[in-house]
C-alpha cells in the first residue's frame, strides 16, 4: 500500500489537450473516485497512472517514487478493465497466476495466492473454467481476483461496472467496497456514474474538460458544491437551477424567472440585483402556503417517493417527496425550498456564490 | 396471396391437396433453390473427381476407349522410381515451401500489425504478388533465374563474387530452391494478410492487461497473440498446404518438372503422362495417388479446427 501524488499533470495527444494540469494527492489506503462525464480525461489519467498512456508534463508518484519513466510493470500497480480483459485462453487460475508466472514466481507459491484470492472472491468452484464460460458477474470477479493476487501497491479500477446489469451493479459496487475495507489497498476508480462515486468513494474527484472542477468526501461534493457542473452532476434527479437576481431589500430574496420570488437565508455581500443561478435539490422542497406557485405537470410514484415535474415561472423543475402526494396534472401547489439548503452560483463563471 | 387464399376458403377441395401440399412444402421449395449448386458442384466436381479415379483403373489412351485394368496402373507405379521422386518432390516442396510461408507470413503480419507511417499502402503492397496472375510471374522468375541472363548472376557478377553464371534451373538443387522462392513469394501474401486479419481480432486490451502484468513483447507473443492465433493458423495452413501440395502453374512454367525430374511433382508428372504422352490412365492414377496425402493434410486441419475448449461458451466482448 502506498499513497498517489498526480502533480500538475497534462496530457496531449498532438496538438489537442486533453488534461489541463490535474493535480489530486491520494492517500494511503484511500478509495478514490474519479468521476465525471465521457471526454472529462478521467480514464486517460487512470491509464497514465498505470503507465500506458505517457505523461505530458507534471508528475506522477506512487509512495515516495516518481514513476513517470517506470515501466508498467515496476509500478506495483494491477488494473481491473471494463471489458475485463481477461485471457480467453487462460482458465480462471491461469488468468489470475499469470502475472506471477510471468515473474518465475514457484508453482507453489502461484497456488497458494491464486487460492486464497479466489477464496476472498468465491471463486474457488470456477478455477478450472475459461472466462467463455462464466458470467458477466464472475468475469468481473476474476478481473479483480487478477489483481488482488499480485498484492499491488494501488489498485486501478477503470468504470469496471458499466458491462454489468443494473441489479449485478449494485451488487458488485457493494462487494468492491467490501474488498477495500478488507484489503485496505489503495484504489483509484474511475466512473462516469455518480452514483457509484458517492456510495464507493472515500474521496471523489469530479472531472470536466481535462480540469478536477472540486475534490471531496460524497458528502462534502453533496452539500457544498463549489460549482454549477458538480452541482449539477452529483445527486439524482439533478439539481434545479433557475436563472435569476439576488434582491436585498432588508430580507434577501430571489427574484427567479417571470418575477418568481424564492427564499434565500443570507445574500451574498453587495449583491443586490446581481445576475445568479439558483440551485435547489429535488429533495429539498417542501409544499408550504408560502411556496412559489407550480404547475404540476407530472407525476411519478416510485413507491418509496413520489417525483412531481413542475412549472416554478415558467421552467421546468422536479421536485420529491418521500410522503405520497395525489396530484393531478395541471393542478396548481405551491413548492418551497429549505432556504438553509438552496445553493447560488455566478451566473457567468458558475461558482458558488454563498458560504 | 390468390393462391394462398384460395385452399384456405375451400378446404374440401381434396382432390389437388397433394399437388397444393407440395407447392405450399417449404422443403420442396427449398430443394429447387439447391438444385443450381448442386448441380455445379456435381458437373464440375463430383462428376470429374469420380471420372478421373474411374480412369486411373482403366488404360485408357488420348483417341482410344480404355480397358478396365484393375490396379495395373498403381502396380506400375509402385515400381517407377520417377513417380517416387515425383512424391519426394512434392513433400519437400510442400513442407519446406509452407514452412517458409508461415514464417514469413506471420513476420509481416505482425510487422503489419504495428502502427506505421504508410500501413495501408504497405499492407496493399504485399498483396501484390497474390494479385499478379501465377503464369506470369512464373515467367518473370523464369527471366530471372535463367542460365544467361539472370539478373542475379548479372548483378553477383559487378559485384565481382561470381566469375560464372549460376546455372539456377539447371542444377537440382538450385532448381528446387527457385521453384520453393517463387513458390513462397506467390503464397506469403496470403499467409500474412489472413493472419494480419487474425491479429486483428485479439483486443488490444489483452495487450494491456499482459503489460500491467510484467509481460516482455516476446512472452505477449508466446502466450496471447500465438495461443489465440491457433484457430486461424490452422485454417490458413490447411489452405496453404493444400494448395502448394497440388501446384501445378509455377513448376510448369519455370522448369516442367527438369532437371531430370529433379522439380516434377505429382501433379505435373500426371499432366506429362497424361496430356503430353497420352497415358490418360497412368496419368489419372498419379492424380488419384494424391487424395491420401490431401485427405490426410484435411484430417489434420479437421482436428486441428475443433473448437478449442477456451473458444466455448458466450463471446467475451
Amino acid at each position: 500500500m502506498s499513497s498517489v501524488q498526480i502533480r500538475d499533470v497534462r496530457k496531449s495527444f498532438g496538438n489537442f489537450e486533453v488534461l489541463h494540469g490535474v493535480t489530486i494527492p491520494i492517500e494511503d489506503g484511500q478509495f478514490v473516485v474519479l468521476v465525471g462525464p465521457s471526454g472529462c480525461g478521467k480514464s486517460t489519467l487512470l491509464r497514465m497512472l498505470a503507465g500506458l498512456e505517457n505523461i505530458t508534463s507534471g508528475t506522477i508518484s506512487i509512495g515516495d517514487r516518481v514513476v513517470n519513466n517506470v515501466q508498467p510493470k515496476e509500478r506495483d500497480i494491477a488494473m481491473v478493465f471494463q471489458n475485463y480483459a481477461l485471457y480467453p485462453h487462460m482458465t480462471v487460475a491461469d488468468n489470475m497466476g499469470f502475472s506471477l508466472k510471468l515473474r518465475n514466481a514457484s508453482a507453489d507459491e502461484i497456488n497458494k495466492r491464486v487460492k486464497r484470492a479466489a477464496e476472498i472472491l468465491a471463486l474457488s468452484p470456477l478455477l478450472d473454467r475459461y472466462p467463455r464460460q462464466l458470467s458477466g458477474g464472475q468475469r468481473q470477479r476474476v478481473a479483480m481476483g487478477r489483481a488482488i493476487v499480485r498484492d499491488p501497491q494501488v489498485f486501478l479500477f477503470d468504470e469496471p461496472l458499466s458491462n454489468l446489469d443494473a441489479k449485478l451493479r449494485v451488487a458488485m459496487r457493494t462487494e468492491i467496497k467490501e474488498l477495500h475495507q478488507r484489503l485496505k489497498t489503495t484504489t483509484v476508480y474511475v466512473t462516469h456514474d455518480q452514483i457509484e462515486a458517492m456510495t464507493m468513494a472515500d474521496k471523489i474527484v469530479v472531472m470536466h474538460d481535462g480540469i478536477v472542477e472540486q475534490m471531496g468526501t460524497p458528502l462534502e461534493l453533496y452539500d457544498k458544491p463549489d460549482n454549477q457542473f458538480v452541482a449539477g452532476f452529483i445527486g439524482s434527479p439533478a439539481m434545479n437551477f433557475l436563472k435569476g437576481h439576488v434582491r436585498v431589500n432588508g430580507v434577501a430574496t430571489f427574484e427567479g424567472p417571470n418575477g418568481v420570488k424564492l427564499p434565500l437565508k443570507t445574500a451574498p455581500t453587495a449583491s443586490d440585483g446581481r445576475p445568479a443561478v439558483y440551485g435547489v435539490r429535488p429533495e429539498h422542497f417542501t409544499i408550504a402556503d408560502d411556496g412559489a406557485e407550480a404547475e404540476i405537470i407530472v407525476v411519478e410514484p416510485t413507491g418509496s417517493e413520489t417525483q412531481v415535474f413542475a412549472k416554478v415561472g415558467g421552467e421546468q423543475v422536479v421536485a420529491v417527496f418521500r410522503e405520497r402526494h395525489q396530484f393531478n396534472p395541471g393542478d396548481k401547489i405551491r413548492l418551497k425550498p429549505d432556504p438553509a439548503l438552496v445553493h447560488l452560483f455566478d451566473d457567468a463563471t458558475g461558482k458558488r456564490l454563498n458560504a | 396471396m390468390a393462391d394462398v387464399a384460395i385452399p384456405r376458403a375451400k378446404p374440401q377441395l381434396s382432390e389437388d391437396s397433394a399437388w397444393i401440399q407440395l407447392k405450399h412444402n417449404r422443403n420442396w421449395l427449398g430443394f429447387w433453390f439447391m438444385v443450381p449448386a448442386m448441380a455445379f458442384l456435381i458437373f464440375f466436381l463430383a462428376y470429374p473427381l469420380g471420372l478421373g479415379i474411374w480412369l486411373s483403373f482403366t488404360d485408357t489412351r488420348i483417341g482410344r476407349v480404355g480397358q478396365f485394368v484393375a490396379t495395373e496402373n498403381y502396380e506400375w507405379l509402385w515400381d517407377d522410381s520417377i513417380f517416387w521422386l515425383s512424391v519426394f518432390n512434392t513433400l519437400l516442396y510442400t513442407f519446406v515451401a509452407s514452412a517458409f510461408k508461415f514464417g514469413i507470413g506471420l513476420y509481416l503480419a505482425l510487422l503489419l500489425n504495428e502502427h506505421m507511417p504508410f500501413k495501408a499502402m504497405l499492407r496493399a503492397m504485399v498483396l501484390i504478388p497474390f494479385i499478379v496472375p501465377t503464369v506470369l510471374s512464373a515467367l518473370a522468375f523464369w527471366w530471372i533465374f535463367d542460365s544467361q541472363f539472370s539478373i542475379i548472376s548479372w548483378s553477383l557478377k559487378q559485384l565481382g563474387l561470381i566469375s560464372q553464371n549460376i546455372n539456377f534451373l539447371g542444377d537440382t538443387t538450385w532448381a528446387r530452391i527457385c521453384v520453393i522462392f517463387a513458390n513462397v513469394w506467390r503464397g506469403v501474401p496470403f499467409v500474412a494478410i489472413t493472419l494480419l486479419a487474425g491479429l486483428q481480432t485479439v483486443s488490444p486490451s489483452l495487450y494491456e492487461a499482459a503489460t500491467l502484468d510484467g509481460a516482455s513483447r516476446w512472452q505477449m507473443f508466446r502466450h496471447i497473440t500465438y495461443p489465440l492465433l491457433t484457430p486461424i493458423i490452422a485454417v490458413v495452413m490447411t489452405f496453404s498446404v493444400l494448395f502448394t501440395f497440388t501446384d501445378f502453374q509455377l513448376i510448369w512454367a519455370m522448369t516442367r518438372g527438369g532437371p531430370v525430374n529433379a522439380t516434377h511433382l505429382m501433379a505435373t508428372l500426371s499432366y506429362q503422362r497424361a496430356i503430353i504422352a497420352g497415358q490418360l490412365g497412368e496419368g489419372a492414377a498419379i492424380s488419384s495417388a494424391m487424395i491420401p496425402f490431401l485427405l490426410a493434410a484435411i484430417m489434420v486441419s479437421w482436428f486441428g479446427l475443433q473448437r478449442r475448449k477456451w473458444q466455448q461458451g458466450e463471446n467475451n466482448d
